[in-house]
């Protein structure tokens, strides 16, 4: 394929058509403080063997996930995906395929959605998932949007466990809906009362277990709380492996569920693509977001898929739509779903122990570094350390040492007085000695 | 004895001194084919005249159901959720959508009796 950048005579051309005197003008929006002042100094041109050696050069000065030892989460968690995972995504059939829209074509699309659909219901002790949004965060604030559907009343109320880029993304959302949001403190011992800020107005509360300080939540009596108040519950969660150990959102009683899926059969991809997981309970079926699969039986009586309740839909229903959202993370969802069946349900809870027990074991190594203190008495593959000088100058310190040894609070939460905070996680990838470097770099940087 | 008046938009409305029965005609449920969803409003929900009140979906299509006239909501049918098919069934009786207090009694003037809408729906062939 030919690329044809413009040629000076289009951009006069399309200047004049809209009436700017020059791209000066044109931009005359944007600070002039923010724009450039001059051209960027760029290479006007290399070879393709060129490009490629200076590039990768310039990404050997990353310290890369898979080279150190590892323990960043904060909400996206490096696993091990099995080869097979990204083998089978390459298909064409599955890699070139966008949403389906027609109902009934492209069964096999439509299967593996209806599976990943029954998987992420089992998952979080739902009744109904849909297939899929963009990630976690969006997939949160849909929730909020359906909530404030249901109860005609349009506050949230956001826990201070909540990761603050969801409550962050749900503000955002807020701001241009005119919808309300109130955000909790950071409450990094999960020892808030949200149930005491329920009032007449608020629609939903939004709690995360384990939430952003690795605390787990027994949301039951929250749930309790909710329906007495007429609002609803809704359940957050990032780390998607933890549903292999912790009692499901669904048990406990919470109405709608958003989580993020990218930690099963997806890679940390700089931040994303990732997959939105999103639950309800049955009686709000016409109310979710996006796109829905179901099971049926052809003319003949034979087993097949097809999109379903398509009526709440944006391309059927235009502005009376439950969300904007037309589409799902499909090829995310789909290396989801392979690696979700591929571990099964025994295999995911075996995972889910590996997990939690080589936090158990880094933890204890943390806790026994002096001057370093583990604040969670709860935790699932994930916790907090209090450490005795700057989080952020440290983390940089053990980069040094070879150690990517977590997020700092601050990053997160930044003048929040959380400066000494450090968020840790540990997955299956860790080994022993792994977790040993890490206890004695945090030794030798403080 | 209430009075019933119509709509263009193939809403009725039952009037009973301030308050009016609102659900749609005949016409507009032969036209729809099968209903088998409605999503009423809210009760305490206040309508306003010829906007959207209710959403009724049929095999063929999603249609929205507006209030004939401005008021409040006090009722909702709710056996409509379990069995949306009364709507064809009986459109102008246990189909019926919602129950409104009337805000403002006088918009009643600018809708048809049921000779107007008769003469109306022969219009549209």
């Amino acid at each position: 394929m030919r690329y044809l950048p413009l040629t000076s005579e289009d951009r006069s051309d399309m200047l004049a058509r809209i009436g700017a005197s020059g791209v000066d003008a044109f931009f005359s929006d944007i600070p002039a403080e923010k724009r450039l002042a001059q051209t960027l100094d760029l290479p006007l041109r290399k070879s393709e063997m060129e490009v490629s050696r200076l590039l990768s050069g310039l990404g050997a000065k990353n310290t890369a996930a898979g080279s150190v030892p590892f323990f960043v989460g904060a909400g996206a968690y490096k696993h091990h995906i099995p080869a097979s995972v990204d083998h089978l995504i390459q298909r064409s059939e599955f890699l070139t395929s966008y949403t389906p829209y027609q109902p009934e074509i492209a069964q096999g699309t439509l299967q593996y959605i209806f599976e990943f659909q029954t998987q992420v219901a089992a998952l979080t002790g739902m009744d109904v998932a849909n297939a899929s949004m963009y990630d976690g965060s969006t997939a949160t604030v849909e929730a909020v949007l359906m909530a404030h559907r249901i109860t005609g009343k349009r506050k949230a109320v956001l826990s201070g466990g909540l990761h603050p880029h969801y409550a962050e993304t749900v503000r955002t959302f807020s701001h241009m809906t005119g919808d309300a949001s109130t955000a909790l403190p950071p409450d990094v011992f999960a020892t808030e009362n949200m149930g005491a800020m329920i009032d007449a107005d608020t629609s939903c509360v939004v709690v995360q277990t384990p939430d952003v300080f690795g605390n787990l939540r027994d949301l039951s009596p929250l749930a309790e709380i909710c329906k007495a108040k007429g609002a609803l519950l809704i359940a957050v969660f990032t780390e998607a492996v933890s549903l292999g150990l912790v009692t499901p959102p669904g048990a406990m009683g919470a109405d709608i569920v958003a989580g993020e899926g990218q930690s099963i059969g997806n890679s940390l991809n700089f931040g994303g693509p990732y997959v939105g997981l999103f639950a309800a309970k049955a009686r709000y079926l016409r109310q979710i977001p996006g796109r829905l699969c179901g099971e049926t039986l052809d003319a003949e009586g034979r087993r097949g898929f097809v999109l379903t309740l398509s009526t709440r839909e944006q391309h059927i229903k235009r502005d009376k739509a439950t969300s904007n959202i037309c589409t799902n993370s499909g090829l995310c969802c789909l290396a989801f779903t392979i690696h979700m069946t591929l571990l099964g349900e025994a295999g995911l809870r075996r995972l889910a122990r590996i997990n939690h027990a080589n936090a158990v074991d880094l933890a204890d190594r943390l806790g026994a570094v002096s001057g370093v203190e583990v604040l969670n008495k709860t935790f699932f593959n994930e916790f907090t350390i209090r450490v005795p000088c700057d989080g952020a100058e440290l983390i940089e310190r053990l980069a040094e040492k070879g150690v990517l040894g977590g997020v700092p609070v601050s990053r997160l939460l930044p003048g929040r007085g959380l400066d000494d905070l450090i968020l840790v996680a540990s997955s299956e990838v860790n080994t022993p000695d792994d977790r040993a470097a890490y206890a004695q770099a945090l030794r030798g940087a403080l | 004895m209430p009075k019933i008046l119509y709509s263009k938009d193939h809403e009725y409305i039952r009037v009973d001194g301030d308050t009016g029965i609102v659900g749609i005609t005949d016409y507009a449920q032969s036209q729809l084919g099968d209903v088998v969803f409605v999503e009423l409003p809210l009760i305490g929900k206040n309508v306003d005249k010829g906007a959207e009140a209710a959403v009724v979906e049929s095999v063929k299509a999603a249609s929205g159901v507006n209030a004939p006239v401005s008021g409040e909501v006090i009722e909702i049918n709710r056996a409509l959720e379990e069995t949306p098919a009364v709507v064809n069934e009986d459109p102008a009786g246990k189909g019926w959508f919602m129950k409104l207090k009337l805000s403002n009694p006088s918009e009643l003037d600018a809708l048809m009796d049921e000779a107007a809408y008769g003469a109306y729906v022969q219009t549209l062939g």
